[in-house]
């Protein structure tokens, strides 16, 4: 394996451009004859539309159009769509309320488009967005799901009665119930999850261009997978056929889970063009993020464990109210069942689990996917009674997570997923060696000294990525498969191009991929070019989230480099005389094992387009495709642990120390793997102790900007220590697991079982802002 | 974030900013560093028709010091109050506030001028100016006049600035060398406004607190002078009890909203936190002064 090679740490090839500020994002697309379009929302979370008056607005300097959603149904625009079917226990299927690009009877949440103003310039059309009148007769509105769900509760969607979608459920209830009646210990808690704003760096932008000569439209668009965009523009929202429809996501400054998705933006930019015969452009400024990217998490659980008279788990039974906002965003629908409740079961060993779901619409932005989608919640709820059962068992933390931990591989739990690989207790060593867990009392005894608080958390996560194969998740209602494509083509002079359906928003895919190339084939990775993001460029493929892209994306890549080497082998041979078993390719060369007989790697490319000399019946050219479609999800798994200190007088919470140990099996690139668990780490502490999203009663989201939502900084982080264990992945060919969510999914449990270590109690949510921790202190010295 | 449409001037000096504020009376705006304004304007929530930039005025700029006076210009930018070497040794309180607004990048463009002219309860320096016993020279089409910062603040965003006034300078008696002082802030995160903060001036003699001077910021819908609480401090040693005492009567006049950065019970709490801090830091540089 050479320098370049995977299992190197490379540096990221990309990372020039984007460090010296020349990434192309949709926002720098200029094109000739550009207008600006802005975009009317509603202020209000639950009203009724009366009218729209837009004349004023289209008299304005500038204006080119302004167009509502009445229009949208006039040209037969389709309503989004949520492209995961998923059925009540009863049987029936989730009811989804219409969901308009633009709102043309009723708006549910603030934020949502009602109007399009279309100018000359960005600030013509946010002025002239001024003076569109929207007459509005206000709704009672309801923003959480424990009041929308009660009788007499304001109704959002004439479909969703009781502002209900579902009510699903997984496991076996009966055995359940039996376990947890006749259990020595149950341990009962309500969990929450707090919603999450997703935040991704670049604001999402859309750029819609429309050619009246061949009637084909183009739009750039802040996408994590443009093909998916294609096919939903086509084939649900009546845009145009695939074959007139061309997505481009080029550079795209970090997603999250919240670029899966088309949004009205999209839609509405592209219909726009056609109408006025120009091109558009949406950029969404940092209050239009807030308001419309979809969120993330928003669940209410009651979740009970049983354990036997020794402590072992006998049962899990969970209710869950997952908070789906006005509208059900596209993978809305599978993030809390699916995502969420098949990994309930953790890292352990839990004979019965029985889980229900109520989805419930809410006047609220959309939630939908958001950076580990539905795993974080599974491994909250999870690490949280863990933690508790230990300390109400007086027992360790860590001993009681040992006692209960699977040991032998594959394991089917019972909620679907079979774990097909891991090694619990060796990432638990390795995380509470590198923190010196046998120090922590000396350590707590210091902080004391200090009138401060110390407390120290574990979380041992499991999470599945890689969602597939699509044969089963199409069984479990997903309206798409989950494999990925690559094109391997091979240029006469030997560089290398990939054209691969992942699509890197923040990943270093070029760099990874090239690394795969190089490895396999023995060129430079600065001869290997990595094309994603252009649904004219590559075939089709299904883009990146679910840490889908080393696992799924790299193996198709690698299935078709396969097929060029044996191509390669083949004409190798033929110029050779040699047998085909007996070639290597090796180093930039192409040998013959055992003699001194070789040639240029760039020679076998050239021969294969002249085509002067190849075998009989062979086709020229060197370029091989292929789709992969793995046979299982992968399962990272690891142990994290927290040290926290809190300033008792404050309720400040400090993390001192944070250890990850991961096992994502075989590692690609270190350093990225390494830059993505830090990158997750530091959401999973915002999450636990900073981001928190605040409505009011009336549904105007408090917290729509920097200064009112806390993201985590620098300073809020210590210098995280990563460590790695490894059990290569049985499921994929490179013995990837995947390692972009894991970061946040398993930090939360750690801070928070950390600070309730500290306090000596359970009852803190997050985010445990100091203000909740020092009424969590003095509320609890008061009552002693 | 796009602000509505203006008419952009640039005067030179003081009088000819005056002259073209009282031209537009309420539809004008003075414009400092833009940090506080132009975030407004883009949400909409300001709509000047006319912003007056000061920042072509060099007679508003610099520190300088007259007798026992120091006197700041009001364009005057945070990052200057944190490099000034007159400020470090004679008014430190003013480079350790400083340091605690917002980030580098926004120091570098705020003024102090606009700080204390905003009124914000947010802002930390007017809370500060009232401690030190600053004084504001305001500069109108009907002349000069000064007003203390003690009796400066009415309400949220309601000063006693007269429209088309603009604040020119303010000046700062020099407490007396070996003073203690400290400005205690707690925050969410960086870059935030203060969830409470206190700001204390005080001078020891023999181990017992000689002079002492309190106010809280954003503990109010104004920056509070905190009187009592600084009496019941005097010819102590600021032993425990005292700190408790203090802290409580910091309490007693303090009214927060509730908001992001907490409930109203926990902010008055903080507000007694702080200011017991900020007591015994002061305490400590000033023995060590001495
Ligand atoms: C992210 C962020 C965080 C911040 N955090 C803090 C913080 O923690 N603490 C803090 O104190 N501040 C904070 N600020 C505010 C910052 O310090 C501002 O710069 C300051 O409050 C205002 O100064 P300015 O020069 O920018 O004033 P401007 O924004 O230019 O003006 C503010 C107001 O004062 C008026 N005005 C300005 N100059 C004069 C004058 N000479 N005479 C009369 N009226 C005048 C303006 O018309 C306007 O109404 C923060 C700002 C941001 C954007």
């Amino acid at each position: 394996m050479g320098v370049e090679g995977i299992g190197q740490s490379v540096v990221r090839k990309e990372d020039k451009r984007f460090i010296t500020g020349k990434g192309k994002y949709t926002d720098d697309i200029k094109l000739q004859g550009l207008t600006q379009a802005h975009f009317v929302r509603s202020p209000h979370a639950h009203a009724r539309i009366k009218s729209i008056d837009t004349s004023a607005a289209k008299a304005m300097p500038g204006v080119v159009a302004v167009l509502t959603g009445s229009e949208l149904v006039g040209d037969k625009i389709g309503n989004l769509i949520c492209g995961w079917m998923v059925h009540s226990k009863d049987g029936s299927p989730m009811k989804m309320g219409a969901f308009p690009a633009m709102a043309n009877e009723t708006v549910r949440w603030v934020g949502q488009a009602v109007a399009v103003v279309i100018a000359e310039t960005k600030n013509l059309a946010r002025d002239a967005a001024e003076a569109v009148v929207v007459d509005y007769e206000e709704l009672q509105a309801v923003v959480d799901v424990r009041e929308a769900v009660k009788p007499g509760a304001p109704q959002l969607h004439p479909e969703a009665a009781n502002n209900t979608i579902y009510q699903w459920s997984i496991g076996d209830q009966s055995a359940t119930d039996a376990a947890i009646a006749g259990a020595a210990h149950v341990v009962t808690m309500d969990i929450m999850n707090n919603r999450l704003v997703p935040n991704p760096m670049e604001p999402r932008s859309a750029v819609a261009q429309y050619d009246s000569a061949d009637d084909h439209l183009t739009l750039w668009t802040t996408s994590q997978n443009p093909h998916v965009a294609r096919l939903l523009l086509s084939a649900f929202y009546n845009i145009a056929p695939e074959n007139k429809l061309r997505v481009i996501a080029p550079d795209v400054g970090g997603g999250f889970g919240a670029k899966i998705y088309v949004y009205p933006e999209e839609i509405v930019c592209l219909w726009a063009a056609r109408k006025i015969d120009r091109p558009v452009k949406w950029t969404a400024d940092r209050s239009e993020a807030f308001l419309t990217d979809a969120h993330g998490r928003d669940h209410v659980s009651k979740a009970e464990l049983a354990f036997d008279a020794d402590h072992k788990i006998i049962g899990l039974r969970v209710h869950t109210y997952a908070n789906f906002g006005a509208y059900m965003s596209l993978f809305s629908s599978s993030v809390p069942t699916y995502l969420y409740a098949t990994l309930l079961s953790g890292q352990y060993n839990i004979p019965n689990i029985y889980c229900e779901v109520d989805g419930v619409y809410t006047n609220t932005v959309p939630v939908d996917a958001y950076r580990g989608a539905g795993r974080p919640e599974a491994a909250f709820l999870i690490e949280r009674l863990m933690e508790t059962a230990a300390r109400q068992f007086g027992m360790s933390p860590a001993d009681l997570r040992r006692k209960n931990f699977i040991t032998q591989f594959p394991h089917q739990t019972p909620v679907i997923m079979t774990y097909d690989t891991g090694d619990f207790n060796a990432s638990l060593d390795a995380a509470m060696k590198a923190i010196d867990y046998a120090g922590f009392p000396a350590r707590k005894a210091a902080s004391a000294a200090k009138g401060k608080l110390r407390g120290i958390g574990i979380s041992c996560y499991i999470e599945a990525c890689g969602i597939a194969p699509s044969k089963a998740v199409g069984s479990l209602g997903a309206g798409v498969g989950l494999w990925e494509s690559a094109e391997v083509r091979v240029n006469p002079v030997g560089t290398v191009e990939v054209l691969t359906g992942s699509h890197s928003h923040g990943q270093g895919h070029e760099t990874t991929f090239a690394q795969l190339i190089s490895t396999r084939l023995g060129v430079g990775i600065d001869t290997v070019q990595i094309i994603h993001g252009d649904t004219d460029k590559v075939q089709f493929g299904m883009g990146t989230y679910g840490s889908r892209s080393g696992a799924v994306g790299m193996s198709a890549i690698l299935k078709a480099v396969e097929k060029v080497e044996a191509k390669a082998r083949k004409i190798a041979a033929h110029l050779m005389e040699a047998a085909e078993g007996d070639i290597v390719i090796e180093g930039g060369e192409v040998k013959v094992a055992g003699t001194d007989k070789k040639m240029p790697w760039a020679l076998v490319a050239l021969a294969a387009y002249t085509g002067h000399n190849l075998p009989d019946g062979m086709e020229p050219g060197l370029k091989e495709g292929a789709f992969y479609d793995p046979t299982n999800f992968t399962f990272p798994a690891g142990s994290y642990i927290a040290e926290v200190e809190i300033d008792p007088d404050t309720g400040k919470t400090t993390v001192c120390n944070f250890t990850a140990a991961d096992d994502f099996g075989n590692l690609m690139n270190p350093m990225i793997v390494e830059g993505q668990v830090h990158g997750g780490i530091a959401q999973g502490i915002g999450q636990a102790l900073l981001e928190g999203t605040v409505y009011t009663g009336d549904g105007q989201l408090l917290t729509a900007s920097y200064m009112d939502y806390a993201m985590p900084r620098a300073d809020d982080l210590p210098s995280f220590d990563i460590h790695h264990t490894c059990t290569p992945c049985p499921g994929n060919p490179l013995g990837i697991k995947g390692c972009g969510e894991a970061g946040a999914i398993g930090s939360p449990p750690a801070i928070i079982n950390a600070i309730t270590d500290a306090l000596g109690h359970n009852h803190i949510e997050m985010p445990a802002t100091p203000d909740r921790v020092w009424h969590a202190i003095h509320s609890r010295m008061a009552a002693e | 974030m796009i602000p509505g449409q203006f008419v952009y001037h640039r005067p030179a000096s003081i009088a000819e900013a005056v002259a073209v504020l009282a031209a537009h009376g309420d539809e004008a705006r003075p414009l400092s560093g833009g940090h506080s304004l132009i975030p407004m304007m883009k949400l909409r929530m300001a709509t000047p028709e006319h912003l007056v930039d000061l920042a072509g005025i060099s007679e508003l700029k610099g520190i300088s010091q007259q007798g026992q006076t120091i006197v700041i210009g009001a364009m005057t930018t945070q990052a200057d109050l944190i490099k000034s070497d007159l400020l470090a040794s004679a008014l430190p309180i003013i480079r350790e506030t400083s340091l605690q607004i917002a980030d580098p990048q926004i120091r570098t463009k705020g003024t102090i001028g606009g700080n204390v002219a905003n009124g914000d309860p947010g802002n930390d320096m007017p809370g500060l100016m009232q401690c030190l016993g600053a004084t504001y020279h305001l500069s109108g089409a009907s002349g000069e006049r000064t007003v203390a910062a003690r009796d400066f603040y009415q309400g949220a965003y309601f000063t006693s600035l007269d429209v088309g006034e603009i604040l020119t300078s303010i000046s700062i008696p020099v407490p007396p060398a070996g003073h203690g002082y400290a400005y205690e802030k707690l925050k969410r995160k960086i870059g935030d406004y203060a969830t409470a903060a206190t700001a204390v001036i005080l001078t020891m003699a023999d181990g017992k607190v000689a002079t002492c001077s309190i106010a809280l910021t954003n503990v109010s819908s104004t920056p509070l002078f905190a009187e009592e609480a600084a009496q019941l401090c005097l010819g102590t040693s600021l032993d425990a009890a005292t700190l408790k005492a203090a802290g409580e009567a910091a309490k007693s006049i303090s009214d927060p909203a509730a908001d992001g950065r907490g409930t109203a019970e926990y902010r008055r709490e903080m507000a007694g936190v702080v200011t017991a801090r900020a007591l015994a830091k002061a305490a400590s540089r000033a023995m060590k002064g001495a």
